[in-house]
């Protein structure tokens, strides 16, 4: 080609963002994960892949697996109350849809740090929770609930799970309601026919809401720092440990590197995925005759 | 032939959504293997009236009895009917096979009988050569096949047929319409079918119910219904009718411009009440012999050329609207007419259908 065409020319603004936005930036941090630690902080500019070893020391892979159990239980309570939630919505009448929907999503017009700050308010010692219980005539030890695993899984459930109604609600809006009925009409139980039926045609919202939760929360620090309290940590606190406090930034990029491969590697299974799914409904062609 | 039985009764059903009534106080038998048709213009509750024999309905009042046994509170999973769905709701993640598997696979038969009782509807439905596509890569044609076989492979008691041609072309149509009549002989199960289009009941059903504002009108035979509507909107809503208002006399109606058509007036019609009398096109001769008993003159509007006959629009001093005159292309070649042209018109007393007003 001699000339740009008009559709890369309408690319490129965008290009040129995330190549000095996201591109460079990683390239840096990618190079900084191959140099040693400074004496006194800072970088020692010679090669190594000692970094990278370590990523794979018992403490720190531990906590990656600690990490994705978490995002992983997260993202399983998501889906399942997401997708409640969706199914809902797309079965109540026409008009109040907007209405449910916007409410599903009202907390995110909220500042994410706020929101997760509020979740302390409830799950204190003597946070409302408590209050309720106490209310209700509960008199014994008040609950440890905040800074546990389960606070910082209500916090990733809490944050995300917008995501998940709205990725599963658009599939489940769509169905065609005399799908449903066209299963009952052959002889299929409600049980059934959602099994056949409304699942399987709705498995692409469930994995995009899945997967946007679980990237999010595997990666994620300032829930697990703000609910699991100091002691807890995910990789999310570890990175950020090792370059602010540790100032240990090749540990710490060679740690970013690893999460990063991590959430790539899931994203890319999800669209290998999507598009064979895409493929097989088109590889016969149309219609003939 | 033995007497007909009934296999399903429909029983002063009504059904009420808030404070509107759908379908009103209906009772009808539908036999045994007959093809039956549910026809009305839409809004008359024959689509409300097909879900619940469905089961997606329930009435609020009445009994629907299938052999006898009351199964209007019976869920659709549960009953011996099945629903062929006007937009066919394939399923679009299946093929056409799994499709047509699935309402056997429900009633948990052994694998080799749904394999055999599937290929054999495939076969039947002509469906052998797309057993593997999906849904998508069908044609209206073909989905409508799968959507029929889909349901059929079940050997209900009873096959409901919502709008089952609605979505195809014309030509198409008529082919499936005779196919349909042929499928429901092979099968020997019992067809009822919903539809608005009065043609395809007339071509299709043995028997038909005519429907209005949730209310049954008519419920006979096809030609029974056509020669003798039960009222104005019925002889006006099957096929085209010719109407001339007027009033009541002792032996027909006087037109408006005191022209009296001759014609056996119904009981509930007494002498001088407005009525009206009304003549099919069909019944209408040109220049008809000296001794007919009704006859007008009139000036050609337009003609319309369809092939087997010619359609003519005549202006009469008896009513308002123009009337259809249907001549036969034979008639139309022995004694030409052009547009503009005066014409006599003439019919029998026996082919004029006196209505209330």
């Amino acid at each position: 080609m001699t000339r740009p065409s008009r559709s890369s020319l309408l690319m490129a603004p965008a290009l040129v963002w995330l190549t000095a936005l996201m591109v460079v930036p990683c390239a840096l941090v990618l190079a900084l994960a191959f140099f040693r630690r400074g004496i006194y902080g800072g970088i020692d500019y010679t090669f190594t892949l000692e970094n990278f070893g370590l990523v794979f020391d018992p403490l720190y892979a531990g906590i990656f697996l600690k990490s994705a159990r978490i995002a992983g239980t997260a993202t399983l309570i998501a889906v399942v109350v997401g997708y409640a939630a969706a199914y809902a919505i797309a079965a109540a009448p026409r008009r109040w849809q907007p209405v449910f929907l916007f409410f599903a999503v009202l907390p995110f017009w909220s500042n994410y740090l706020i929101r997760t700050y509020a979740w302390i308010v409830l799950l204190n010692r003597e946070g409302l929770i408590t209050q309720l219980l106490r209310w209700l005539g509960y008199t014994g030890e008040p609950p440890s609930m905040l800074y546990t695993e389960g606070a910082v899984i209500a916090g990733l459930v809490y944050n995300y799970l917008p995501f998940v109604i709205l990725a599963c609600y658009a599939p489940l809006s769509r169905l065609n309601p005399e799908l449903a009925e066209a299963s009952r009409d052959l002889g299929a139980s409600a049980a059934t026919t959602f099994r056949r039926v409304i699942l399987p045609l709705t498995v692409p919202g469930i994995a995009a809401g899945a997967v946007f939760v679980f990237v999010l929360s595997i990666g994620n620090f300032v829930t697990p720092a703000l609910l699991g309290g100091g002691r807890f940590q995910m990789i999310g606190n570890l990175v950020y440990d090792q370059f602010l406090t540790a100032n240990d930034w090749p540990f710490g990029a060679a740690l970013a590197m690893a999460l990063i491969a991590i959430m790539l590697l899931v994203l890319m299974a999800q669209a290998l995925a999507a598009n064979r799914a895409a493929g097989r409904s088109a590889q016969t062609g149309g219609a003939d005759g | 032939m033995s007497e007909p039985r009934t296999l399903l009764a429909i029983d002063q059903v009504s059904k009420n959504f808030g404070r509107v009534t759908a379908v009103d106080g209906i009772s009808l038998d539908i036999r045994e293997n007959e093809f039956f048709a549910l026809l009305g213009p839409s809004g008359c509750g024959k689509t409300t009236l097909l879900r619940m024999l469905a089961g997606f309905e329930t009435p609020s009042d009445g009994r629907i009895l299938l052999d006898g046994k009351d199964i209007a509170r019976t869920p659709p999973n549960k009953r011996p009917v099945n629903l062929m769905f006007q937009s066919y709701a394939l399923f679009p993640h299946m093929s056409v096979r799994a499709n047509v598997s699935y309402g056997l696979e429900m009633e948990r038969l052994p694998s080799a009988e749904i394999r055999s009782r599937v290929d054999a509807i495939l076969a039947t439905t002509e469906l052998v050569p797309f057993a593997d596509r999906k849904p998508d890569q069908l044609s209206g044609g073909q989905k409508q096949r799968v959507a029929l076989a889909r349901a059929l492979v079940k050997r209900p008691r009873l096959l409901l047929l919502d709008e089952p041609l609605g979505a195809l072309d014309k030509k198409l149509r008529g082919a499936m319409q005779l196919e349909l009549k042929r499928l429901q002989h092979e099968v020997g199960i019992t067809f009822v079918i919903v539809t608005h289009d009065q043609e395809e009941s007339l071509v299709m059903a043995d028997r038909m119910a005519v429907l209005k504002d949730g209310k049954l009108l008519q419920c006979d035979t096809p030609h029974a219904v056509y020669e003798h509507p039960a009222d104005r909107f019925v002889a006006d809503f099957i096929g085209v009718m010719n109407f001339v208002p007027g009033k009541a006399t002792a032996d027909g109606v006087a037109a408006t411009n005191g022209t009296r058509i001759a014609g056996k007036l119904p009981t509930e019609l007494t002498a001088g009440q407005a009525a009206v009398a009304s003549v099919r096109p069909e019944r209408i001769r040109l220049f008809p012999p000296a001794e007919t008993a009704n006859r007008t003159t009139g000036t050609v509007e337009a003609l319309a050329y369809q092939g087997l006959d010619l359609q003519l629009h005549v202006r009469t001093p008896l009513s308002p609207k123009p009337f259809l005159v249907r001549v036969t292309a034979d008639a139309a070649d022995r004694r030409p007419v052009s547009s503009g042209d005066k014409v006599e018109l003439g019919w029998d007393a026996a082919d004029v259908r006196i209505f209330k007003e």
